[in-house]
This record gives structure tokens, sequence and C-alpha cells, in this order.
């Protein structure tokens, strides 16, 4: 191992770490727009519903 | 497309030369740099490099306050309007915007080289200097006239357009800067003045060219309504 | 077009080869003889800094498209690649000032003419968003942005070529221009690496445009079942937006 291993790992450590907390905030980001796709979801799960039962309320018994 | 740039252009030139704004404007701005350079700097002469900066940096910013205000006449006053009902190339318009803008900083520069060889250079400048200078200029100016119009038709559409064109033209133009920096340096030399670098020649020559093509194939996506 | 298609097949490969580059870059390579164990850096600076800037280059390669065609969905690809250009871009400069602090003990040099390219590429595309944002006309928001891309995709070599030749070639280093001066092993773990980066931002790409399709299509499916009042307003977004 050359002397210069102690002084710089903290170095190449901090770098990766740069590059694997940029992916990982990524991730966070889109996780939360997945979330929020979910939510959407069931509103309009909700709103089909409601035209459905609206539509069959709607014919004449 | 000529005589409509033409007619562009001239229209205005005229109205500069009748009101005259931006002109005046650049010059006082340029050589109050040239005063705060002074202080700054904490010098009484500047040469070689330094002058070399100096000058390239009071161009560079008396250049942004003419870019602001190339297009703002124009589209607060509807004179944009009258252009684009007119049976005219889009791209004439921006022409002549660009042509007009090498204009103004043609003139800009009557007054700030004898106002920068007078206040802070510290050799005189020889006539052969001079007439070197004159033609590194005109490079430069080119380079900042094309990417200028482009900035300033892309900022005057939006609401931050005085924020945006310096944002936007500075670094586009860093080119511009090192290579008229480079290339003035050995004509401001205090040992007498030298020759040209063509290396930066080329470079400015190669970045007008790129910048005019690319500009020239853009320019009609910047007026369509 | 779907573009979640292919995005599993697409991001197990990419991990796969991220990691491999990475142990490749640390257990296979040797140790650079001047600089140490820190040359290690180069392993995920480089790539990172190369994929950037041809994600630069290729947003603009969409706007072109998107000025041809007038068709939206080019105007959002060139958006995401510079978006995520933009966000590898500060990965590049904050491992650039690491390393720059490692070797010469200060966080930021003037001497590497690649770094400093960079930076002023970074800053004229952090431009890009605030430019779009302060645009209203969502069409003409499009337009100009693609103009915008092209010019600077055109500036990204020439901004090189300058500042290169302003410089005075002080500290020669293993960097992009001298691959062809690298021993094989380390070769091989930096290709792997570039290779592993490359395929990181283009599954990010997919994967962002297909959750922008997504927010667009449940919108629209949204406005289909409940009326135009059932749409929440969008709030001001810089990005392109799909729905007609």
């Amino acid at each position: 191992m050359t002397p210069a291993l102690p002084d710089n790992v903290g170095y190449v450590a901090a770098a990766y770490l740069v590059f694997l907390a940029l992916v990982l905030v990524y991730v966070v980001i889109m996780a939360s727009r997945l979330a929020r796709h979910q939510r959407e979801l069931l509103e309009l799960e909700e709103l089909a519903d409601r035209t459905v039962r609206g539509g069959r309320e709607r014919e004449p018994v | 497309m000529g005589a409509a740039v033409n007619a562009l252009l001239r229209k205005d030139l005229r109205l500069e030369l009748r009101a005259p704004q931006v002109v005046p404007a650049m010059a006082i701005f340029a050589v109050m740099t040239l005063v705060v350079f002074h202080f700054a700097l904490q010098r009484r002469a500047v040469a070689g490099e330094l002058a070399a900066g100096v000058l390239c940096v009071t161009l560079l910013f008396a250049a942004m306050l003419g870019v602001s205000r190339l297009f703002v006449a124009d589209r607060e006053e509807g004179g944009l309007d009258a252009v684009l009902l007119a049976p005219v190339d889009r791209t004439a318009l921006l022409v002549a915007k660009a042509l007009a803008l090498f204009a103004f900083l043609a003139l800009l520069e009557v007054v700030l080289v004898p106002a920068f060889v007078v206040l802070l250079l510290e050799p005189a400048l020889a006539a052969g200097a001079l007439a070197r200078l004159v033609l590194l200029l005109a490079l430069a100016d080119a380079g900042i006239a094309v990417v200028g119009t482009l900035v300033g038709a892309i900022a005057v559409e939006t609401r931050a357009r005085d924020l945006l064109v310096p944002l936007l033209a500075l670094p586009l133009l860093l080119p511009v800067v090192i290579g008229l920096a480079r290339a003035a340096t050995p004509l401001f030399l205090p040992a007498g003045a030298g020759e040209l670098p063509v290396r930066w020649l080329a470079v400015l020559g190669l970045y007008d060219l790129i910048f005019g093509l690319v500009a020239y194939a853009l320019f009609d996506f910047l007026v369509e309504d | 077009m779907l573009y979640g298609k292919r995005l599993t097949a697409l991001a197990l490969l990419t991990a796969v080869t991220v990691t491999t580059g990475f142990a490749l870059a640390f257990f296979y390579a040797p140790m650079d003889a001047d600089q140490g164990f820190m040359q290690k850096i180069f392993y995920v600076h480089v790539p990172m800094a190369i994929v950037a800037l041809c994600g630069f280059v290729f947003g603009g390669i969409m706007a072109v498209q998107h000025l041809r065609t007038g068709e939206p969905r080019w105007d959002l690809r060139s958006y995401v690649a510079i978006h995520l250009a933009l966000i590898l871009g500060v990965g590049v400069l904050l491992t650039g000032s690491i390393w720059a602090r490692a070797s010469w003990g200060q966080w930021w040099v003037w001497d590497e003419p690649t770094l400093v390219s960079f930076l002023i590429v970074f800053l004229l595309y952090a431009c890009y968003q605030p430019l779009r944002f302060s645009i209203e006309d969502r069409d003409r928001q499009a337009r100009y942005a693609s103009v915008f891309a092209i010019v600077a995709g055109a500036f990204v070599p020439l901004n090189f070529l300058a500042v290169r030749l302003a410089q005075a070639y002080v500290h020669p280093r293993v960097f992009a221009t001298s691959q062809g001066g690298l021993p094989p092993r380390m070769a091989l773990a930096f290709l792997v690496c570039l290779v592993g980066m490359a395929l990181l931002y283009v599954t990010l790409w997919r994967y962002e445009i297909a959750s922008k399709q997504t927010s667009f299509r449940l919108r629209a499916l949204k406005r289909k079942l409940g009326g135009d009042d059932a749409v929440g307003d969008r709030g001001r977004s810089a990005a392109p937006s799909l729905t007609a």
C-alpha cells in the first residue's frame, strides 16, 4: 500500500458518496411522484364509479 | 432579402440617430467603467495582459446594455408587428438587428478606445497597433453582435429580460472574451506592440462563423407568432 | 410510445454495469503511480462529465427535431435530457472540486481546462429552466427553449476548444483526452464505468419521461371523466406539457 492511502480515502469516499447521494435524491423525487400518481388514480376510480352509478340511475327501472 | 435587411437596418440606425439612447448610454457606461477600474485595480495605468483584460471586460458589459435595449423599443411600440405583416423573410429582421448592434458597438468603440488609451494605457498606442486593434475589435464585435441578437430576441419575450440577457450572453461569449483578451495583449505591451497571434484570430473567426450559421438557421423560429 | 416497457431490463443492466465498473476501479485497476489512491475519483468524475456533456448535446439534437416537426414530445425529450445532464453536472463539479482539493489542496483550480469549460457550460444550462419558467405562452416557451438548447449545444465544443487553447498545459493529467495513454487495466475499468454511467443516464431519462407521460394521461383521464373543473390547477412549471 502506498503511503498516500490514509490521507485520501476520505476524499475518494466523499466523491463516490456525492454520486450515490445524487442517485438517491433522484429516487426520492421519483418515489414522491409515484405516490402522487397513486392518489390521482384513487380519485379517478371514484370519478369513474360516480359516472357509472349516475348512468345506471338514469335508466328507467 | 437584401433589400429588406437594408431597409430595416436604415430604420434602426435612423431611429438611433434621431433620438440617441443606446449608444450614448453604452459610451458613458464604458468610460465610467474605466474609472471604476482605475479605483478598483488601484493603478494609474495598465499594460499588457491587464490592459487587454480591462478593455475586454468594459466592452462586454457595455454591450450587455446595448443588447438589452435592442428589441425592447420595437416590442413596446409595436414596430415588430408592422414588420411581421410585411411580406418579408423573418430572418431579415434579425440580420438587420445584428448589423445594427454591430454598428452600435463600432460607434461605442470610437469613444471607448481613445478614452481607454488616454485614461489607462501605459504606453501610447502606435498607429500600426491601432490598425491591428481595429481588426481584432471587428472580429470580436461580429461575435458579440450575433450572440447578442440571438439572446436579445429570446429574452425580449420573457418577463425577466434584463436579468436573462447577461445570464445567457456571458457564458456564450466566453470564447470571445478569451480570444479578444489573448489577442489584444501583445498590442498593449510596454516594450512595443507585437503582432496579433493568428491562433486567436482564427478562434474568433471560427466562433463568428459557427454562431453566425447557427443564428441564421434559428432566427426564423424566434419571430413566429 | 410507452417508455416503461423495457425499463426493468435496462435498469437491471445499468445496476450490474455500474457496480462492475466500480468494482473494477477499486479491485482490478492498478494504483496510479503519481497520484495514488485519490486517482480513483477519476472513475466516477470523468464518466459523469462525458455523459453530462453528451446529454447536453443530445438535448440539442432533440430540440432540432422539435423545431423541425413541431411535435411537443420532442420538446419533452429535450427538456428531460438537459435536466438530467444538469444534475450530473452538479456531480461533476462537486467531484471535480473534491479531486482538486485532494490533489492540490484547493477546492478550485483554474489550471484544469476541462473543469473550467464545464463550469461555463453548467452556468449556461442553469439558465434553461429559468428561461422556460419566465415565458408564459406554452408554445413560445417550447420553441424558445429549443432554440436555446441548440445554441447551447453548438456552444459546448467551441467552448472546450477555446478554454483548452487558453491554458498553458501546466498539469498533464489522466483526463478524458488522454485515454489512449491509460494502461489497459485502467482503461477497461474506465470504459465499464463510462458505459455504466451512460446506461444510468438513459435509464433515468426513460424513467422520467415515463413518469411525466403518466402524469399527463392521468390528468387527461380526469378531465374526460369529471369535466374541466375536476382537474386542479397544475401550478406553474418549467416542464413542457403534453396535454393539448
